[in-house]
Formats: structure tokens, C-alpha cells, sequence
């Protein structure tokens, strides 16, 4: 048994891992389709990367050619719609988000993926001088990530109230909220002070106690409503599955400092 | 022997009945509830359900109104989330007294699936509540169920509004103030 690390992103935190697995992908296409080869072309060499992925090209960016790539696709290939923008959070892993868009071809029938990255705390050119709706998608990319948008028209938050703090799409945003999300409401409404008066939230709705009787009914070994239930164990106890369950992990395991 | 005898047959024609203030005022209040139209989520299709003629709220004498200065329960159907808390107090806090609330749904009572940082864990965390009524979302049988329960509420709390608990604080959640 290897020592316990303790981690601080959700990223690093899978419970078993085996090395050995590979994740299994969408096979990766060259480009031969011929609209998408006009569209490689049309992008010339700010395309990093690009391939074919279940029928969509995607192009691999510089995040700081976004605006020029995007543009091109518009006037030039007739990608007159986007339709999702948002990103990925890679910070764990790269230090880096994946920002992508994605954009639509409605005569061709085509989509294409334009995927950028950029550094924490790296600001991205907005995209609304070419298409409405980046508007929206880009303040959700604020909310959600943190990541400013430059020259946006109105770049705020969109989903979470304004007073909000944190970012929760980021892995290291955990589920149930941190300090500020648990007592928001308390905070904005009564005010601090009445922290103390109406308690932390109760995020155990699968907890179950044995002993309570009132709210829990004990299948084989019912007890009255309300009955003190260490009472009626005296007269029947219950068998649990100890005889059958065998501990095969008596044996102490050694804790290693490093790998043999 | 009575002093005056009152002639129930000819006195403006109606027989006299006698009871207490409180039984008075509380028939009133609970024969004629007023919820207000306020809907959070799914759970606001089933009390469309039970206001519409189907199951008719009318006939108990439960009407929707759509302002919470003319209403007096207030029927919290859905997930609330915590950028919607704020409102959903205002509007609690606009509704003239008496006002009672029913928490409707696992989601408004505990949260339910929504174990995320953005969702209130409870309404009672914000406003004091009155019914929980389980279900994912409960049936029309069973909002009318609870608002039969809160007539029957009604009619035993006192119709001095100071000596019902709930009322003379001007916070309080239902989680940790017990009703005497």
C-alpha cells in the first residue's frame, strides 16, 4: 500500500486508477472531405492542428487568432452560425483551459470545431462583433470559468447571482459548495448574524439512524412509532450480516514510503 | 329560565348561533385560502392541475391570486435556488398577515436531488413553514390534501395573530423553532 497524498483537485482525486487503461477515443480522420479541405485551406496557417472527429472538423488555434479564424469561417465558408462556445478545464492537468467553438455551415450542413487554449488568468477576444450569439455564451464563460473576455459589450455574470463568488465549472469548485455558496442565502436575506440561529444546510438526506424510529421504519423489526428502539433490541436482536462477510484484510498492511 | 327570550323564528328571520370569536374568524380564514400564482418548477404544473377545473381548487375556496398583497398561502412548488431565495423571502415578506406557506415537493422541502451548491437545501432555511408535502412532484390529490390539513391547522390556531408563534418574530425558519 502506497502512503495516502492528499489532493487538492478533483482532477487528481480518482479513487483507483489503473495505469493501464486507455481511455477509449473517437477515432481521429484525416480531411478529405472536399468542403473541409477548402475550409483548412481558407484557414492557411493559423491552423495548428485539424482532423476530422465524428464528422466535424476541428481546427487547432492560437488563442490569439480566434477573431481573424472565426472571421474567415464566416465570410469565407459560410459558418453563419455559432452555436455553443465554452471551455474546458484542464488547469490540473496542462495548466490550461480548452476553449472551443462551434460553429455551423446551414447550406453545407457541416459543423466545425475551432479549439483554442489559454492560460489561467489569460484573457480571450470576444467574438460578438461576428455572431449575436457569443454574447450570451461568453458571459456563461465568465460565470462559469472565470475567464475575462475582452471588449465584450457587457461581460457579467449570467447564471449565478452577481454577488457571487467562485467560479463552479472549475474541477476545483467542489458540488456542494464551498463556505460562501452554504450560506448565501442566510448571508443576503437575515444577514450574518443569524448564521448561528438557522444552522448549516443538512446535506445528508441519505443519512439514516437506527435508533430513530419515528422517521425510519426497520423492515423485519418493526418497533412501535416512537419506541425507544435500544429498548425493544433486548427481545429481538437483529442478525446482521457479520456471519457472513469474512474479513480477509486482518492482516495489518505495511504503509511504503515509495514505490518498490 | 332565560331573561329575554329571543324568538329564533322572527328575529330578522334567522336562527342566532353561538360560538366564539376565534371559531368565527377561523371559519372565515380557512374557507376562503388565497395562494399565490407562484410557481418554482415541475412541481408548478401540478398545482396548475389542482387550480384548474379537474380537481378545482374553487370549490374549497382556494383562488390563485397573482398578487401576494391579496394573498394568504403561499405555495412554494419547485426548486428553489439561492439566486431566487432572495425573492422568494420578498415575496413572503409582502404578503399581509395572517400568511401560512406550504413547502411543496422534495425539492423545496430538503432540496431534494439537487445536492449542488446552487439550490436552497430546504425553503425552511428562509421562510418558516407551515406543511411539507412530500412527492416528486405530489399529485393534485395531495396539494389538496395539505391545504385540507392547513384548514384544519387554521381552525385550531388562535385568531389573535400574536398568540400564534409563528407570527411574532420577524425571522424565523421552521427547522429550529418548534410550533407550541
Amino acid at each position: 500500500m502506497r502512503k495516502y497524498v492528499p489532493k487538492d483537485s478533483v482532477q487528481k482525486k480518482s479513487y483507483y486508477t489503473d495505469r493501464f487503461w486507455v481511455a477509449p477515443r473517437v477515432p481521429r480522420l484525416a480531411v478529405e472531405d472536399e468542403h473541409f479541405v477548402a475550409v483548412v485551406e481558407a484557414v492557411g496557417e493559423d491552423s495548428k492542428e485539424s482532423y476530422v472527429e465524428v464528422g466535424q472538423l476541428v481546427i487547432h488555434i492560437e488563442a490569439t487568432d480566434n477573431i481573424k479564424v472565426i472571421k474567415k469561417l464566416k465570410e469565407e465558408c459560410g459558418y453563419t452560425q455559432c452555436s455553443e462556445q465554452s471551455a474546458v478545464d484542464y488547469l490540473a492537468r496542462d495548466g490550461e483551459f480548452e476553449l472551443f467553438y462551434q460553429l455551423l455551415n446551414v447550406t453545407e450542413a457541416k459543423r466545425v470545431r475551432v479549439v483554442c487554449r489559454i492560460k489561467d488568468g489569460e484573457p480571450i477576444e470576444s467574438i460578438t462583433p461576428l455572431y449575436k450569439s457569443a454574447n450570451f455564451a461568453e458571459r456563461e464563460l465568465f460565470d462559469m470559468f472565470g475567464i475575462k473576455v475582452n471588449n465584450h459589450p457587457f461581460l457579467k455574470r449570467i447564471l449565478m447571482p452577481d454577488d457571487w463568488e467562485g467560479h463552479p465549472l472549475l474541477k476545483t469548485y467542489p458540488l456542494e459548495g464551498d463556505e460562501f455558496a452554504s450560506w448565501y442565502e442566510v448571508d443576503k436575506i437575515f444577514g450574518k448574524e443569524y448564521r448561528d440561529i438557522i444552522g448549516p444546510e443538512n446535506r445528508d438526506p441519505a443519512h439514516i439512524d437506527r435508533e430513530d424510529s419515528k422517521r425510519f421504519s426497520r423492515v423485519g423489526y418493526e418497533v412501535p412509532f416512537g419506541a425507544e428502539v435500544a429498548e425493544a433490541q433486548s427481545e429481538q436482536e437483529i442478525a446482521y450480516s457479520k456471519i457472513f462477510l469474512t474479513n480477509y484484510n486482518s492482516k495489518k498492511s505495511k504503509v511504503l514510503d515509495e514505490r518498490r | 329560565m332565560a331573561q329575554h327570550q329571543v324568538n329564533y323564528a322572527s328575529s330578522a328571520g334567522l336562527p342566532i348561533a353561538l360560538t366564539s370569536v376565534d371559531k368565527l374568524v377561523n371559519w372565515g380564514r380557512s374557507n376562503s385560502l388565497w395562494p399565490l400564482t407562484y410557481g418554482l418548477a415541475c412541481c408548478a404544473i401540478e398545482m396548475m392541475a389542482s387550480g384548474a377545473s379537474r380537481y378545482d381548487f374553487d370549490r374549497m375556496g382556494t383562488i390563485f391570486r397573482a398578487s401576494p398583497r391579496q394573498a394568504d398561502v403561499m405555495i412554494l412548488a419547485g426548486t428553489l435556488s439561492k439566486k431566487h431565495s432572495e425573492f422568494a423571502r420578498r415575496l413572503y415578506d409582502q404578503m399581509t398577515e395572517p400568511k401560512w406557506v406550504i413547502s411543496m415537493g422534495s425539492c423545496a422541502n430538503t432540496g431534494g436531488m439537487f445536492n449542488t451548491y446552487a439550490t436552497v437545501q430546504g425553503v425552511d432555511r428562509i421562510i418558516p413553514v407551515d406543511i411539507y408535502l412530500p412527492g416528486c412532484a405530489p399529485r393534485p390529490e395531495t396539494l389538496q390534501y395539505a391545504m385540507m390539513m392547513l384548514q384544519t391547522k387554521i381552525r385550531r390556531e388562535s385568531a389573535d395573530m400574536k398568540k400564534n408563534t409563528k407570527q411574532d418574530l420577524t425571522m424565523q425558519t421552521g427547522r429550529r423553532v418548534r410550533l407550541v
